[in-house]
């Protein structure tokens, strides 16, 4: 390249001097790629360790504009590399590799990479990158304006309609960017604008952000507001726009995976975006993912939450569960989290349960998205060990209109579970003792956190819990665990999916939660069979559990996050329970899920992510529960619904009675799930776990 | 002679390599990003991919010798040593490493072996070869060299020339 190049020419200046950060632990490779980054008179940057180079990512995150890995690393997986820097530091990631098989390069595409070139390396491949970089600044700014507007919208009433076409719209746009899109830039716009000092957005800040926008409701959360509720100095409400962005594209991803599912279910009626949401949700419900505080926002970002739960063509429908897929993935250095990444996966209404398998067919765990999908991109769930269904996607359908459940992913919840099975286990016990269990157990899964920083993991843990705990309860006080759970959990994929499956089973199902679930996965046979998981009708619940939860959990669980999840959360149960017809065990475990719907918001109150529980476990052995509860819970519309159940939502679940009335709505209303317990929170619910 | 004959001497002296199928237009890639300010990049780049593989090619030979055979690790160390002989252009030695990667997926525990004393003889001929190469390229760098000088750094790269082409 000749220094004329671009020289005096302020439009080609920019790929002159591009920082570049290069990273492969193969030195020959390394020198040359740095020779030929030389050449095309970038500024390079190499290191033969990852963890160097994320060291240095992290210490300036103004200092690259570009970051070039090789996948196989000793010290760590370039995926994973890929995967926190796109989520923490929203730079556009390059993956290297002398593998040309398509899998892999699918799953750099689902980790967010923006190109994936072969070695041998040559220039003219090299001599193009730039346009990654400025892609990312023109989108970002492009979802920003976006995304203001559809602040306004969410101004005032839960337009879920409204948002979901905007999130429908901004997913379909996303969709064609793939990951990149997702991580829009954080400070950065236009090259030509002035670089403002990047907030960082720590685990504490993120936190409280998180919290924010659980109180809010993931609809009506709005920068202005946030800002407010966060009360941090020097944070402006631009420095909160766009993380919430990123934070709803966080959530946007982890259903991306499910995308396809979600576009059935989209057809089913609802809205993808909402859907999307909800799994994002997930993914960012994380926030205490394990992996770092970063990693949270960066899943945030893919959250879009508002429209998640338009997915099930019902607001309520936000089942968003453990959307966390794509964000959550980085649970990493939990280790077990329930792989948020797979919260992609998840969230395809993949109810499958993450890791176990369990896939309790609604509850995609969100972890292990792969039901949905087949795990792509949902590699971040697979941390969910806690197996507990970790992808309790609980569609939540808003029982409205079809069932379209939102897988959510709740996937991504479980990242936190995973952890600590065994905490659902205990919550489960509770459950079984019955009906208390409904407020603790839900969230015993939530206990299960402890471990994990995410919630996530909690949840999947409590899915499991919960599902055992529902099984023996059955009742609404498992449900209300599991609820509880979710909202914890929302994090959770896996606590999702049990927690949606429970969702599920309480919108709007009788008293014997369990039994109502069936009815709901029937409806949501409409949507894609399987992923249809059965949006848990547990709409109106799940909007007052949502609330509540967030309420209640932050008490609890300061770690989940889950406070947001609850808001979101219930929404971000996407447990996607397939509804095969095998709506029975849904429905088993869909009751449950309502319960814990609208458990969660008692639980807040009481426990968050005890109520869970019950559920959650309840629907492991569904497995099938596959529910998304697209706990659209954000949309409000699903706790709107909710008649009676109000009530019991004020916390402390441990009205069983509540759940019940509840559920006898929500049978009147619809039997299919409304999304509004799920909505709650889908990822509350998954934070539950 | 002339430094023009010299330099299309040493031109024409990778050629065999080329045709012998050693190297391929990675290699070419190399050279051409040195330049004036990069004078012996290929020497370098090339020099670490020495140091480089011969820590590979000697996990290889530890991982061989375990028993059993723990394919999935040698899978791993032989694409690490196929990427960095494919960003040199070591052509022969890519095929090998190709070879004894399915060897490895088919748990053929035998042929990877095999493949892999193949593979070790094809990096050592390449390796010599680069390293006269090299020795020509440095003879006929422009220096100030005498005739006398020059004379015999043409005399040498003909030599060269006739023993590659035996």
């Amino acid at each position: 390249m000749t220094v004329e190049q671009g020289i005096g020419q302020p439009r080609d200046q920019f790929p002159i001097g591009m920082r570049v950060l290069a990273v492969d632990d193969d030195p020959t490779c390394l020198l040359l790629l740095e020779t030929l980054l030389r050449r095309c008179q970038y500024h390079v940057t190499t290191t033969s360790q990852a963890i160097a180079a994320l060291k240095m990512l992290r210490e300036n995150k103004n200092k690259f504009d570009l970051v070039i890995s090789d996948v196989h690393m000793p010290d760590m997986d370039g995926f994973k590399l890929l995967e926190l820097v796109g989520l923490e530091m929203d730079l556009p990631v390059i993956m290297l590799s002398a593998n040309s098989d398509p899998k892999l390069v699918m799953k750099g595409i689902s980790h967010g990479a923006c190109d994936y070139l072969l070695k041998p390396v040559r220039m003219e491949e090299l001599k193009n990158i730039w346009q990654h970089v400025i892609r990312r600044r023109k989108f970002n700014n492009k979802d920003r304006n976006h995304f203001d507007n559809q602040d306004k919208l969410h101004h005032g009433s839960s337009e879920a309609t409204a948002d979901q076409k905007l999130n429908k719209k901004r997913k379909d746009q996303n969709e064609d960017e793939d990951e990149d899109r997702d991580d829009n830039e954080h400070e950065n716009e236009d090259p030509t604008t002035q670089k403002k000092p990047r907030v960082v957005w720590s685990v504490e800040l993120h936190r409280k952000f998180v919290a924010a926008v659980n109180q809010l409701g993931i609809d009506k959360a709005v920068p202005k507001k946030i800002l407010d509720l966060m009360n941090v100095e020097k944070l402006t409400r631009e420095n909160v726009a766009s993380h919430l962005q990123k934070y709803r594209l966080y959530l946007k991803r982890i259903s991306t995976v499910a995308n396809q599912q979600a576009n059935m279910v989209a057809a089913l009626g609802s809205t993808d975006s909402s859907y999307l949401q909800m799994s994002s949700v997930n993914g960012l419900g994380f926030p205490n993912l394990a992996g770092t505080g970063q990693f949270h926002n960066a899943a945030f970002r893919s959250l879009p939450p508002s429209g998640m739960l338009g997915r099930l063509n019902s607001p309520a429908a936000l089942g968003m569960c453990g959307l966390p897929s794509s964000g959550v993935i980085q649970i990493g250095p939990l280790p077990t989290p329930g792989h948020l990444t797979n919260c992609q996966s998840q969230f395809q209404s993949i109810v499958h349960t993450g890791n176990d398998g369990n896939v309790l067919q609604g509850m995609p765990m969100s972890l292990e998205v792969d039901q949905i999908q087949p795990n792509k991109g949902v590699t971040y769930i697979r941390e969910l060990p806690t197996d507990v269904n970790n992808t309790t996607t609980f569609s939540v359908s808003n029982g409205f209109q079809d069932a379209k459940i939102m897988a959510s992913s709740s996937n991504s919840a479980f990242l936190g579970v995973s952890n600590k099975p065994l905490m659902l286990e205990g919550s489960v016990q509770e459950v079984q003792d019955g009906r208390q269990f409904g407020k603790q157990s839900s969230l015993t899964v939530a206990s299960l956190d402890s471990g994990f920083s995410s919630n996530f993991l909690d949840h999947g843990r409590c899915n499991d819990s919960w599902s055992s705990a529902v099984q023996s309860t059955g009742d609404q006080s498992n449900s209300f665990g599991i609820n509880d759970c979710f909202k914890q959990a929302t994090l959770l994929p896996s606590n999702i999916r049990d927690s949606m499956s429970t969702m599920a089973l309480q919108s709007g199902n009788n008293p014997s939660q369990v039994s109502s679930i069936s009815t709901v996965p029937i409806h949501l046979q409409d949507s894609k069979a399987d992923l249809q998981c059965q949006i848990a009708s547990i709409r109106s619940n799940t909007r007052q559990i949502i609330n509540n939860a967030p309420q209640g959990w932050d008490d609890q669980s300061q770690r989940r996050d889950a406070t947001y999840h609850s808001n979101a959360e219930c929404s971000s149960i996407n447990s996607v329970i397939p509804n095969h017809g095998t709506g029975s065990p849904m429905g088993q475990s869909l009751d449950p899920n309502n319960a814990i719907f609208q458990k969660t918001k008692s639980f807040n109150s009481t426990r968050q992510s005890d109520i869970v529980d019950p559920f959650l476990l309840k629907h492991n052995e569904v497995d099938n529960l596959a529910m998304e509860t697209l706990m659209s819970s954000n949309d409000g519309y699903v706790i709107g619904q909710q008649k009676p159940q109000g009530s019991y939502f004020s916390n402390n679940f441990g009205s069983l009675d509540d759940l019940e009335s509840v559920m006898v709505k929500q049978e009147q209303d619809k039997v299919t799930i409304t999304e509004e317990e799920f909505g709650f929170g889908s990822y509350s619910l998954r934070t539950c776990m | 002679m002339e430094r023009n004959q010299l330099h299309r001497l040493v031109a024409l002296s990778r050629q065999p390599l080329f045709d012998q199928g050693f190297l391929d237009e990675q290699f070419l890639q190399l050279e051409e990003l040195q330049d004036d300010a990069n004078p012996n990049f290929v020497e370098e780049v090339v020099t670490l991919y020495y140091r480089d593989s011969a820590r590979l090619i000697l996990n290889i030979e530890q991982a061989l010798e375990r028993n059993p055979l723990d394919f999935n690790k040698l899978d791993i160390l032989m694409h690490q040593f196929k990427g960095s002989s494919s960003s040199i252009g070591a052509k022969k030695v890519k095929a090998e490493c190709t070879f004894f990667r399915e060897n490895c997926r088919a748990g053929n525990g035998e042929g990877c072996i095999r493949t892999f004393q193949q593979l070790k003889k094809e990096y050592a001929t390449l390796r010599k070869k680069l390293e006269a190469y090299f020795q020509l390229r440095l003879h006929a760098a422009p220096s100030e060299k005498s005739v006398a000088e020059e004379e015999m750094a043409g005399i040498h790269l003909k030599m060269f020339l006739v023993s590659e082409a035996l």
